[in-house]
């Protein structure tokens, strides 16, 4: 167990979504006014201000908006991950995420790379999503 | 847009630092003593004379822990936290308060042990718990704030063909300037070359394009147009001022390639009745080799997407046609965590002709420009004498 990564800690916007990583989905906001999905989840829509919404599924695709291949731990336990691809990545839902890029060589990424979610459960408690190279 | 709301009616009319480099032995608190202690005097002012205080990056209460530090009782205070765009907001919160008729003589100041406390900047995460960063971006290795300026200076780099040659210029040009500051912390000469092969921190960043990391703090002393009248130093006006904040991380950053810079530089440059081409000195927060680039940018000094060409061929450089972080920034002079009020303290040197080897010939108008946290707030302020 990797017990000096920082890890998230749940809270009153966020239980849903943590709680539908462990079971390996990934759910998104969706205003019930303007219909917009939002990220991160909170209890406000930051377009029309409506506080109605409903947790979608989301389709867990995108592609690479931007990347940085990082080569300087920012916590010692991620020392034995350098280097490693942080990225953003924009949904088919229109909204955009941090993530790492999994299962490839960093200097294979390229922005606009189509990518799809997977799940890495860190501990017994937490399971980040993930994103990998999109399966044709 | 309305012309300068402030009218030549306020000025800075004192600035200090205190002792800056790599382990100077000062906490935080003397830092802020120091370069207060010195602008005050710079100005021709006493502690007595100080009825507002400004400061932030203190724990607990900032300005009120300032305040009791050096015994004065504000009867105006500003705690503004917009990362290093905070001083050049202070200027105008200054003026606002100052023409508004609140208080009367500003104290603005900065310290900080950065260097001595923590070491390296990469450690410096410094994200709440209760922050959503903390939960959608800290658990992926965000290395913070490297991290956020390197995702968008890699998409300028796709959408416009900026190379990492031409993000290395800034650095040059910064080192330029910093050799002839006999204050900067690294003066040796580097090339091109010497940016490129330093260690890869975070693509496309390597070492040599991000800043300093020492102690070091700063004061300014900004009082009215009326109150500066006999005081010894040659007062430098506020004539333009603008902000704009677009987001807080950088993954709500709507166009990583186009950055608040926009809407404070216009509102500056309109409040001043000026345009770039009038701009004689520029200081720019220099957080990475990038940060100049893009703002550059969006300020007007060049199109968008032509900030890498824009900063080849030594303009930027002693002896170029638009000298830029003339003290050698935060690439070389110094970077205490937070540069604004050294920028601030730059520029008015140069406005005042105090600045010897480095000082730009007959300068009369410089731009000041701030940029807090992850390309977040942006803060603009034009400068005249």
């Amino acid at each position: 167990m990797d017990t000096q990564r920082p890890l998230p800690k749940p809270d009153q916007d966020s239980v849903a979504y943590w709680e539908a990583a462990r079971r390996h989905e990934l759910l998104l906001q969706q205003c019930s006014a303007c219909n917009k999905f939002r990220f991160y989840p909170r209890c406000i829509c930051p377009y029309c201000f409506s506080d109605k919404f409903e947790w979608r599924q989301a389709a867990g695709r995108g592609t690479v908006y931007s990347f940085t291949i990082i080569h300087r731990a920012p916590f010692p336990a991620f020392r034995d991950k350098v280097p490693y691809v942080l990225a953003l990545i924009e949904l088919t839902e229109g909204v955009r995420m941090m993530t790492n890029i999994l299962e490839c060589e960093p200097n294979m990424v390229e922005i606009g790379m189509p990518v799809e979610v997977t799940f890495e459960d860190v501990t017994e408690e937490v399971t980040l999503p993930q994103f990998r190279p999109a399966k044709a | 847009m309305a012309r300068d709301p402030f009218s030549k009616s306020v000025v800075i009319a004192g600035v200090g630092e205190s002792e800056c480099g790599k382990g100077v032995g000062l906490s935080m608190l003397q830092h802020q003593a120091l370069a207060s202690k010195r602008a005050l005097a710079d100005a021709g002012l006493t502690k007595a004379d100080v009825d507002a205080v400004m400061t932030t990056d203190v724990v607990g209460l900032p300005s009120l822990q300032i305040a009791e530090y050096l015994g004065i009782k504000p009867k105006f205070t500003d705690t503004t936290i917009t990362g290093g765009s905070a001083f050049d907001v202070f200027v105008e919160h200054a003026a606002l308060a100052i023409t508004a008729g609140l208080c009367e003589v500003v104290l603005i100041t900065y310290g900080s042990s950065l260097w001595t406390d923590h070491r390296r900047l990469v450690e410096q995460g410094g994200v709440d718990p209760r922050m959503p960063a903390a939960q959608f971006e800290m658990p992926y290795g965000d290395l913070s704030p490297i991290a956020a300026y390197a995702l968008a200076a890699a998409r300028h780099m796709r959408e416009f063909g900026t190379t990492s040659e031409q993000l290395a210029e800034v650095a040059v040009a910064s080192r330029q300037w910093a050799a002839l500051n006999p204050r900067a912390l690294l003066r040796e000469a580097i090339t091109v070359a010497d940016v490129i092969q330093s260690p890869m921190i975070a693509s496309p960043f390597h070492k040599l394009d991000c800043c300093l990391m020492t102690d070091g703090g700063g004061a300014l002393v900004v009082t009215s147009t009326e109150r500066a009248r006999g005081l010894h130093a040659r007062p430098v006006y506020l004539i333009g001022s603008g902000f704009s904040a677009t987001h807080l991380t950088i993954t709500h950053m709507e166009d990583l390639t186009t950055t608040g810079a926009v809407t404070s530089g216009r509102q500056a440059f309109a409040r001043a009745g000026l345009k770039p081409s009038d701009i004689d000195v520029v200081e720019i927060y220099d957080s990475f080799t990038f940060s100049v680039v893009v703002a550059l940018e969006d300020l007007g000094f060049c199109e968008k997407g032509e900030g890498g060409s824009f900063v080849g061929k030594g303009r930027l450089a002693p002896g170029g046609e638009l000298p830029t972080n003339t003290s050698g920034g935060g690439l070389s002079y110094t970077h205490p965590g937070a540069l604004g009020i050294f920028l601030v303290i730059e520029a008015v040197r140069q406005l005042r002709g105090e600045c010897g080897n480095r000082q730009v010939s007959n300068a009369q108008r410089a731009l000041v420009h701030g940029i807090g946290g992850w390309l977040s707030a942006h803060a603009t302020l034009i400068l005249g004498v």
